[in-house]
């Protein structure tokens, strides 16, 4: 028992070191069962995002049902090509052509969340800053020299970096600091939920799951110990 | 009724014989501790994975172009699809927690010594084909880890002299790991390997069951037929093919006493087991690994590459040495060393209870290097890694070196000949 | 001695528990195995409703929509034809649509919900066949009638509300799918009327 105990202390390490990126992020703090914050992010996301990044393995209706958009509202307020509810959030853009105008053709960000995480895209879409060697004329801290313009230039405004490197507050936007941050949450918020969009069902299975097998377990224990009176 | 339909069956086909032989009359040592649990563990996780597996296959499609996007489907569109895909990608790992473990205890216990040398032999051929099977599935999803995976290990077989590069491209079909490559590791890995590994299984067991089973006192269940007092045989009725031969003492019946704590172990098992699956099935991006969410790309190489976490110790090893070739040799010579663990021991005594301090301080330290191993498998080499991979490895080597050397004349404490309580 | 120990109440009770709720959690985990095999989300899609716009269809002409992998006609009946439909009642099978081949509002006189649109599955009930439409031209196959469906692989006939006639091998009149109409000229294939 006591070597067991050593092996496994010798494994929590394996455990807590996940893959961490080297870059500081912030915390999206962003909350999977706030629908309307989710909504919010979906309406950003087919406003600002959709035109270059699909969500090429989510259906409409299933992304409507899950966040608790009618069908008939969804289709005035959130769908714009004229697809069917029962189709992928695809848009027509060119993959060769957006190649050479983006330098690669702009990434399907279905798994975005799970491929680089929540708090990744939170820190990026707040990172943008002008850089005039850029074609866009913005780079960013997160993920250097981008091929994407800032895309959400018209709320945040842009910042710039100062001589240490840092940057400074976004000038020029519609919306304040606190108010931008919000809209990159939902924003974020929706691309986790996109990620998985049966990760608040895979939870609560999970605990039904766990109780019934800790009834299981103590049930069994006691009818180990009831047979193997036999024994001791 | 139920009783003339089994005598008509048995008449035919001996099942109650075998259910007697190999359960409820089977004598199993009465002291069976923690490290007991894994076996069946390690059984219920098969059948998991051939369950879970045959249920993806009918919507996974085996193409480059189809594969990626059909795990999403299964995830997204399939209902419960996320469920038997977890419960899948969780199982494999789940398979080499219980299947390392086990094998620990087959070390801690002399379980590999005369006379279950096969049997560890049959153990380590189901480990070798499990090592297959997990790394062909690992390529199924054609996430862009798969690829580079497969990549970095097929292009082993390039270190072979003069046939290296034929070979590589022969496993491959073609000039890069592509449609074909994927088509053949899934034909492999859903029909082929899981078929030898059940019949690889089947005779772990029945060679075991030939033998008999070891115990943590490393004692014998079974005594020269006639020379134990009647008042100390096992008070418990068992085969025939048992008692013939020998007198058993210290045994009890499998089913009940087992069968009942192996479900208890189960139970313990699955809750472990459901509460990674269902609250952490990335296993904190070692079970599904975060460059898996894109797609295979042949252009683009993840920044870090690094296997599953179970086969860590394994490429660290290879990692370490610093010739290619050498490197190859170096781990799959980790793995020979394994099956030839029974002659490196010349050790009679099994039990490390009743081994020499030697004994008890290589286990540890090969413990711990097969642990340090693995970690660093996953982490990016830098020179401080190699350096602490490289003394692992030398613990690795070194415990089998020195076991042949001190387990000849090792000195041993007395094995008691009956297990007390 | 044998080793099914001693059997007491406490023992037996345990056992009977453990089985029960075992049981229970070989039952729950079936449900995902068993829930897998239900239409995917990509099933249901492609087999939504469809949607057809049947403003633009003459009268006395037949159009194909595809709904679920199977044709669909779609006939903008005559005023003259669908005052023809009651005149052959003895020739037909079930004139009054017995068999419950339509939705309750589709069992009337015209198997329809206006009177001048026909919604029916284009599969003859004898073997599947896609049966042909013969408008204007039907009375080589049915003395006084004018227009009417005749299958070509064994010779069944339908008149022009998809009901079948005697003395043919398909043995009941065609499947009239749930449709509904969103406006005077959308129909919908596949939902009935106030359904999602």
């Amino acid at each position: 028992m006591k070597k067991l105990l050593l092996i496994l202390c010798a494994l929590v390490p394996l455990f807590a070191t996940a893959a961490g990126p080297s870059m500081q992020l912030d915390k999206a703090n962003n909350d999977l069962s706030d629908k309307e914050s989710l909504k919010n992010g979906f309406k950003t996301y087919v406003n600002y995002c959709l035109g270059c990044h699909q969500l090429g393995y989510q259906r409409y209706n299933r992304t409507f049902t899950d966040l608790g958009i009618d069908n008939a509202d969804g289709v005035e307020n959130y769908m714009y090509t004229g697809e069917k509810v029962g189709d992928h959030i695809t848009n027509t853009m060119p993959k060769k052509e957006a190649a050479s105008w983006f330098g690669t053709a702009p990434p399907d960000l279905t798994l975005e969340a799970r491929l680089r995480s929540p708090d990744w895209i939170y820190t990026y879409l707040r990172s943008f800053y002008m850089d005039d060697s850029r074609p866009f004329g913005v780079n960013n801290k997160v993920f250097k020299d981008v091929g994407m313009p800032h895309v959400l230039q018209d709320l945040q405004g842009v910042s710039s970096l100062d001589e240490h490197g840092h940057m400074t507050p976004a000038m020029g936007g519609s919306l304040t600091t606190e108010e931008y941050d919000v809209v990159v949450r939902d924003l974020t918020n929706f691309l986790e939920y996109v990620g998985e969009p049966s990760k608040l069902e895979r939870k609560s299975l999970g605990y039904k799951v766990l109780i019934f097998l800790f009834v299981f377990f103590i049930i069994a224990y006691f009818l180990k110990r009831e047979y193997w009176k036999d024994i001791h | 009724m139920l009783a003339n339909f089994m005598a008509w069956i048995d008449k035919r086909l001996p099942v109650t014989d075998a259910w007697n032989k190999h359960v409820a009359q089977y004598p199993a040592p009465k002291n069976f501790n923690f490290w007991y649990f894994f076996g069946s563990l390690a059984m219920l996780v098969l059948v998991n994975q051939i369950l879970t597996g045959v249920w993806l296959t009918m919507s996974y499609e085996p193409s480059g172009d189809g594969a990626f996007a059909s795990v999403e489907y299964i995830m997204r569109d399939v209902d419960y699809g996320w469920l038997l895909r977890y419960m899948h990608s969780t199982g494999a790992s789940a398979f080499f927690v219980v299947v390392y473990l086990h094998m620990m205890r087959g070390l801690m216990y002399g379980s590999y010594q005369k006379p279950r040398e096969l049997l560890w032999i049959f153990g380590m051929l189901i480990f070798l084909v499990l090592m297959a099977e997990a790394f062909m599935g690992y390529l199924l999803p054609w996430g862009n880890m798969s690829y580079w995976g497969a990549q970095v290990i097929i292009s082993l077989f390039g270190a072979i002299p003069v046939i290296g590069d034929d070979l590589t491209l022969w496993i491959r079909g073609d000039y890069v790991i592509s449609g074909a490559t994927l088509n053949r590791f899934f034909a492999l890995h859903v029909i082929a390997m899981p078929l030898v590994l059940v019949i690889l299984v089947f005779l772990h067991i029945l060679a075991l069951h030939e033998v008999g089973s070891n115990n943590p006192e490393g004692t014998d269940v079974k005594q020269p037929k006639g020379s134990v007092k009647p008042e100390e045989l096992s008070k418990f009725k068992f085969h025939k093919q048992y008692t013939d031969k020998y007198d058993i003492v210290d045994a009890i019946p499998f089913h009940p006493y087992y069968s009942v704590k192996d479900i208890m172990g189960v139970a313990g098992f699955l809750i472990l087991f459901c509460w990674v699956m269902f609250f952490a099935p990335e296993g904190g991006g070692y079970f599904i690994e975060a460059p898996n969410f894109e797609p295979a790309n042949g252009l683009k190489t993840p920044e870090h590459i690094a296997p599953v976490w179970y086969f860590g110790p394994f490429y660290t090893i290879l990692r370490v040495v610093p010739d290619k070739l050498l490197g190859a040799i170096a781990m799959f010579g980790a793995i020979i060393v394994l099956f030839l663990l029974p002659w490196f021991d010349r050790g009679v005594v099994k039990s490390v209870k009743y081994r020499s301090k030697w004994h008890l301080f290589n286990l540890i330290q090969f413990a711990i290097c097969f642990i340090i191993l693995g970690v660093l498998g996953t982490l990016p080499a830098t020179p401080v890694a190699n350096l602490i991979g490289t003394i692992a490895s030398f613990g690795y080597f070194g415990f089998f070196v020195a076991l042949w050397f001190y387990s000849k004349n090792e000195k041993c404490k007395p094995v008691p000949t009956r297990i007390s309580h | 001695m044998s080793n099914v120990p001693v059997n007491n109440g406490r023992r037996r009770f345990l056992t009977a528990a453990t089985a029960v709720v075992g049981g229970a959690g070989v039952v729950g985990v079936a449900v995902p195995f068993i829930g897998s095999w239900n239409p995917s989300a990509r099933a249901k899609a492609a087999g939504a409703p469809v949607e057809v716009n049947v403003g633009k269809i003459e009268p006395g002409q037949l159009i194909r929509a595809e709904w679920r992998g199977k044709p669909v006609y779609v006939v903008r009946r005559t005023e003259e034809t669908v005052n023809s439909l009651a005149k052959h009642d003895d020739k037909l099978r079930d004139p009054n649509s017995e068999e419950a081949q339509q939705p309750d509002y589709a069992t009337n006189a015209y198997r329809s919900i206006k009177p001048e649109f026909l919604v029916a599955l284009g599969v003859c009930t004898h073997l599947g066949c896609a049966p042909t439409y013969h408008g204007g031209d039907y009375e080589q196959f049915v003395d006084g009638v004018k227009d009417g469906f005749f299958c070509p692989c064994h010779g069944s006939k339908f008149d022009m509300a998809g009901r079948v006639f005697q003395g043919v091998p398909a043995p009941l009149n065609l499947m009239v799918p749930e449709h509904s109409f969103t406006n005077d000229n959308t129909l919908l294939i596949g939902v009935s009327e106030g359904e999602a």
